[in-house]
Parts: structure tokens; C-alpha cells; sequence
């Protein structure tokens, strides 16, 4: 079985964790997961709008920022492709600023982003958002705490027990070190969730492009620990 | 062992849905797994709350679960019900006070089982989520039957159990930590 690659559910150092973690043990089924936690919603093309992948075109201008295309594959533990599976992004905007009125952070809010989108993986298990690179942003975690650019992406998957939400970061941020999320995740894993910038994902006098494969746990294989 | 052209890729860690998810995840439909002027309609709702009995604002709730006569649910329509059928999907955002609420139906027994709906809880301060089942009260012989129920210790199982509080509506609480900790699943 490989290492299960999660955090744990109480890291100290993340100081949300501590009153939120469970403290008991997780009660595994004997039998594994049943059919309803093998089974996933289903979604349809027609329930999604034509412009819930393009983070730039939901407003009447066009926002702030650095435009970029980030896509990748959905794939299964053997690699195989997940088709037609949901996949949905929220982020801050350029200034690191979201668009929730809990933000307090002192940087401006842009009036053409939202910053929320989402997609049908195509037959290869292809996503593709066009957006915003996000800013990094200060909170309160502890003294001059900064989260790394990061979006945040919610995936279905073929079964219920491969829900996955998670964040995808930039090649190179100089916050990693820092930031007690990111470094939740035991560190043969953390790599994972960095996209790649890529030359031929790149528009010319467009965008810049990066790739990012997300890839799930199996069906039943790898029960979350403690 | 079958042979691959590549080695199987490794898993993507999960990471908190942090306190913003709110811009991106709920929408209109999420609640409403059925409509509630069905008659076989029923209401789930409960709290969120932490290790110190303080109430979570900022958690989601995910259900799956079967229909009405134990069929696990095929249909699309997740996202918006008019698009389909009953799709056994549903999503809440906590309020204020860490209350979520559904409207659905009473699930069938699949494959015998007792009856349950699936749950995840996603919040910040949640590196992942975590996951539990919802039992109904009101079906005492197939919960005493039950291989997961029957292999929580006894003194927790009420955890995971809806409580009954008018016809047509349960109570389902969650604590994360702490006296009275809701049972989570390794599934």
C-alpha cells in the first residue's frame, strides 16, 4: 500500500486544526466502503454555464492581473483518466483579495472577479480554466503569516470516498518554507500539489499556461489515518 | 501484479477548503436533494460544532445516499434538479450558529444494509474531511444488524444516529472533537 500522502487531521502548527481535529481514532469498516460511498454524483454538461471555466469573461470588463491557463489531467490511482467528473476552483484575486466579505485583508477587490469557476473533465479526464494568477495573502495564523499563491480545487472523482478538495501552488514560491498548510502534507508528497509552468500551454500575447495533473486515491484502497 | 507502461502516479495530498470556499462551492439546488413538497420528503439538519462546544461557521456538508427504495442514485442533475432526476447528491454551508439543513427523502436499505446517508464534513481548520454515516432511529432491527454500526463501540453509536424530532424531520449534530465526538469513518 503506498504512504498515505495527507495531512494529518491535528497540526499544531496550523492553528485552525487544533479545536477542529478529531481526537478519537477513525472507526474502519470492516467490510470497506458500501455502495452508496462507491457511488458518485453525476453531472451533466447542460447543468454547467459556458462561461463557468473562464474566470476573465464573468464580469463586463475584463479583471486585473496576470491572465494564465491552468489545466491538467483527472486521473485514477492506475493513471487511467476520469471522465465527465466535476471540477471546481475558487481563488483570490490578483491582490490577493477575495471576493467574501470575512476577507479583511487591506487589498483592493476587483470588480470584474469573482474568482470562482468550474468544469467537466473532457473524455482524457481534462480540465481547463482560464484566470487570474492569485496573490499571496497575509492571516493570522501567526505573527507575518502568508499564504503562498494558491488555487483551490474541489474534484469529484468516480466514488464518494475519492472526494478530493485541495489547493494547487506555483513553481518557485518563496513562501513554501513558511506556510504551515502547504507543509501539512508529509514531505514526499508536497511536490504534488505544484503546477508547472508550460511553454506549449502558453498562448502567445495571451497567457501564460501552467499544467497540473490531480490525481486520486483508489475507490476503497487507501483509507484515510488518523 | 499487471504490468504498466508507467508507474501508477501518486496520490494528490488534500488540503483545507479554508474559510472562502463560500465565493465558489454552495449553489441554489445543493440543499434540495428532493424537492420538499414531496410527500415522502424529509428534512435533515444539525449543528457543527468544535472541541469546545463553539459552534463552525465556516464548515460544508456533502451527503450521498440512496433513494427512497434503496437504489443507488445513476442520474444526473447534481448541480441543478430540473436537469434531472433525483442525482442522492446534496451540499450545505454551515450559517452562523454552524447549522446546515436538507431537504430529501428517507433512504432505502441497499443490499439489506440498514439504511444510511453518507456524510462528509469539510471546514477550515480540516486538513481533510472528515466522514461519517447518518442512521435513522426508527430502524432499530437493520441498525443492531449493521457491520459498521456493529463495529462502533457501543457507547458511540448514538453518534450516528439522526435524532427524530417531528414527523419528517431528523436531527443529525456534529462534533468534531471532544466530549461526546461525533464517530468518523475510515472510508
Amino acid at each position: 500500500m503506498p504512504e498515505d500522502p495527507n495531512p494529518r487531521y491535528l497540526t499544531p502548527e496550523y492553528g485552525s486544526s487544533v479545536l477542529r481535529a478529531p481526537s478519537q481514532p477513525l472507526v474502519m469498516p470492516k467490510l470497506g466502503p458500501d455502495a452508496i460511498e462507491l457511488t458518485s454524483p453525476v453531472f451533466g454538461a447542460g447543468e454547467l454555464g459556458a462561461l463557468d471555466n473562464d474566470l476573465t469573461l464573468q464580469h463586463a470588463g475584463a479583471p486585473l492581473g496576470e491572465r494564465i491557463i491552468v489545466t491538467g489531467r483527472v486521473l485514477d490511482s492506475d493513471g487511467r483518466p476520469v471522465p465527465n467528473t466535476l471540477v471546481e476552483v475558487w481563488q483570490a484575486n490578483a491582490s490577493g483579495r477575495y471576493a467574501h466579505g470575512a476577507d479583511q485583508h487591506p487589498a483592493p477587490l476587483d470588480p470584474n472577479f469573482t474568482g470562482a469557476g468550474r468544469c467537466l473533465t473532457d473524455a482524457d479526464g481534462r480540465y481547463r480554466f482560464v484566470t487570474i494568477k492569485p496573490g499571496a495573502y497575509p492571516w493570522r495564523n501567526h505573527p507575518n503569516a502568508w499564504r503562498p499563491a494558491h488555487i483551490h480545487f474541489s474534484v469529484f472523482g468516480a466514488a464518494f470516498t475519492q472526494r478530493l478538495v485541495t489547493q494547487m501552488y506555483f513553481p518557485g514560491d518563496p513562501l513554501f518554507p513558511y506556510d504551515p498548510i502547504y507543509n501539512s502534507v508529509p514531505e514526499f508528497a508536497r511536490e504534488r500539489m505544484i503546477s508547472r509552468f508550460d511553454m506549449d500551454t502558453t498562448e502567445p500575447e495571451w497567457a501564460l499556461g501552467y499544467q497540473w495533473d490531480i490525481v486520486l486515491r483508489g475507490a476503497d484502497a487507501t483509507p484515510m489515518e488518523g | 501484479m499487471t504490468e504498466t507502461a508507467h508507474p501508477a502516479p501518486g496520490a494528490t495530498p488534500s488540503q483545507t477548503v479554508g474559510p472562502f470556499f463560500a465565493i465558489g462551492l454552495p449553489y441554489d439546488d445543493g440543499p434540495r436533494v428532493a424537492p420538499a413538497w414531496r410527500p415522502d420528503a424529509i428534512r435533515l439538519r444539525g449543528r457543527v460544532t468544535d472541541g469546545e462546544g463553539e459552534p463552525v461557521p465556516d464548515a460544508l456538508i456533502e451527503i450521498m445516499q440512496a433513494d427512497g427504495a434503496g437504489a443507488v442514485p445513476r442520474s444526473p442533475g447534481a448541480l441543478n434538479r430540473e436537469a434531472g432526476d433525483f442525482s442522492g447528491f446534496g451540499r450545505s454551508g454551515t450559517d452562523a450558529d454552524g447549522g446546515y439543513r436538507f431537504s430529501t427523502v428517507r433512504p432505502g436499505p441497499v443490499n439489506d444494509g440498514a439504511p444510511y446517508i453518507a456524510m462528509l464534513i469539510f471546514a477550515r481548520g480540516l486538513l481533510k474531511p472528515v466522514a461519517t454515516r447518518v442512521y435513522f432511529p426508527d430502524s432499530e432491527r437493520s441498525n443492531a444488524a449493521d457491520p459498521v454500526l456493529s463495529a462502533v463501540p457501543e457507547d458511540r453509536r448514538h453518534t450516528m444516529l439522526a435524532e427524530r424530532v417531528a414527523d419528517g424531520e431528523y436531527r443529525f449534530d456534529i462534533r468534531l472533537q471532544g466530549e461526546d465526538e461525533t464517530v468518523f469513518l475510515a472510508v
